[in-house]
């Protein structure tokens, strides 16, 4: 299968590539690491007349410390940010989900800031982004905004990037010492999740004292199971001490019914793999 | 059309190619370098993996304008001097193969999977190429020829 025509523009830096934005409007695609448009493209899904590859800008690659909080280029490759120190030792989740995205070969093409722009509700990036609190650096012609991971997903494949704006970089706030575990649910391997949990766990002492957890493929954005968060506070960190607090994971949830699973049956899987994300990740 | 200029099997290239075209295409269609074979065509299967700039991708799911200045092995780049690979030995050796259709990739995967992590458990090894299928189910005997490549020190 071979993509229908496109030009092809590989700028340099970010305001070349605003640029082109700006010229080619809705007749562009940004392409970052290509791992889930070009499958589109060649099945023709989408047919852009403009693809503009991030792919040459040095400066949106690399992992950087910044404080309270740690820098992720937009352009960092899934591979990198996997094995990246800082990642492991101050957002943890991030590393344990990388592991289970995809498979080697797309980890080494596929970009970090690429696979949450597309914002695909079965995505595994999505999740740990939530939990963590992650903030999302985007670039416009006007300048640059900053927009936090609650306001970011906005609804299947719709992020609150504008048409004219590229995500520059993800800023993770700092969990440093939390446990994290990624509890993905798949019938074939390398493939996307049915449901997948992201739970993140400051312990005290056998006590949980603050956790995160957020849902993939639970509706149409990666989605936070508040109430579970909340119930979580203060319970020691084993099996039953987390077993009430998870059954309220599917809370506000609006998983889809499809040929993988019907909506309940992802209701219940949230429910189950949020308690096993969460004991995991509280060493219980 | 775009130009581009590359490093393929240790030659450098530099051809006019349409931008929609695909790295597979261009080494398969342009090149001449039939040894890496398109499978599922849907980034799926892993037939198709070359190492680009040193690691493994699979070749179907990147344009040959992204790989523009670039160093590209396929399977054919591998022996050395008319010497298999030892992962390519290893393969012969432990009949990591039955029709030998995921083979190419299978080896361009575990030649990459060793570079990072030269003594892999088994399963290290399994989740290390899970990125490419065998319609035969041969796994057995791939893994079993990654373990043996692996006690030969074999990197490249």
């Amino acid at each position: 299968m071979i993509p229908a025509q496109f030009d092809y523009m590989a700028p340099t830096s970010v305001e070349d590539a605003l640029a082109a934005l700006a010229e080619h409007g809705d007749d562009a695609k940004i392409i970052a690491g290509g791992q889930s448009l070009l499958p589109v493209l060649r099945m023709r899904l989408n047919a852009p007349e403009m693809i503009i590859d991030l792919g040459r800008i040095e400066s949106l690659r690399g992992i950087r410390d910044d404080g309270d909080a740690i820098v992720i280029g937009a352009m960092t490759p899934h591979a990198v940010v996997g094995s990246d120190p800082l990642v492991a030792e101050h957002a943890a989740l991030i590393s344990k989900a990388v592991e289970h995205l995809a498979d080697a070969q797309i980890r080494h093409r596929g970009t970090f800031g690429g696979a949450l722009a597309h914002a695909d509700p079965a995505g595994d990036l999505g999740a740990p982004a939530l939990a963590l609190g992650a903030e999302f650096v985007i670039q416009g012609s006007g300048g640059t905004r900053t927009v936090a991971a609650d306001d970011f997903f906005v609804d299947l494949f719709e992020t609150a990037i504008g048409d004219d704006e590229i995500l520059t970089e993800v800023r993770v706030p700092k969990h440093t010492g939390w446990g994290a575990h990624y509890e993905k649910f798949v019938r074939v391997a390398h493939q996307w999740p049915i449901v997948a949990v992201a739970a993140t766990v400051r312990a005290d002492g056998g006590t949980i004292a603050e956790a995160r957890v957020g849902l993939t493929n639970m509706g149409s954005t990666p989605l936070r199971a508040r109430a579970t968060e909340a119930a979580l506070a203060g319970q020691p960190a084993t099996e039953d001490g987390v077993r009430a607090a998870a059954e309220q994971a599917a809370e506000g949830t609006n998983p889809p019914s499809d040929l993988n699973g019907e909506a309940d049956y992802r209701r219940h899987l949230a429910r189950v793999l949020t308690r096993r994300a969460v004991v995991a990740a509280a060493g219980g | 059309m775009t130009r581009i200029s590359l490093t393929v099997d240790g030659a450098r290239v530099s051809d006019d190619v349409e931008p929609r075209m695909l790295l597979v295409q261009y080494l398969r269609e342009r090149l001449g370098k039939t040894g890496t074979v398109i499978g599922c065509d849907t980034s799926n299967c892993g037939a198709c993996t070359v190492h680009l700039n040193g690691s493994s991708v699979k070749s179907c799911n990147v344009l040959a304008v992204q790989a523009d200045g670039g160093e590209v092995t396929t399977i054919e780049g591998l022996a050395q001097d008319g010497q298999l690979h030892p992962v390519q030995e290893a393969f012969r050796e432990c009949h990591g193969l039955q029709c030998g259709y995921c083979t190419p990739g299978m080896i361009m995967q575990s030649v990459d999977l060793l570079n990072t992590n030269p003594n892999p458990s088994e399963q290290e090894i399994r989740v290390g190429l899970e990125g490419n299928l065998c319609r035969c189910t041969g796994y057995h005997n791939i893994v079993k020829a990654v373990q043996h490549a692996a006690g030969q020190g074999a990197t490249s």
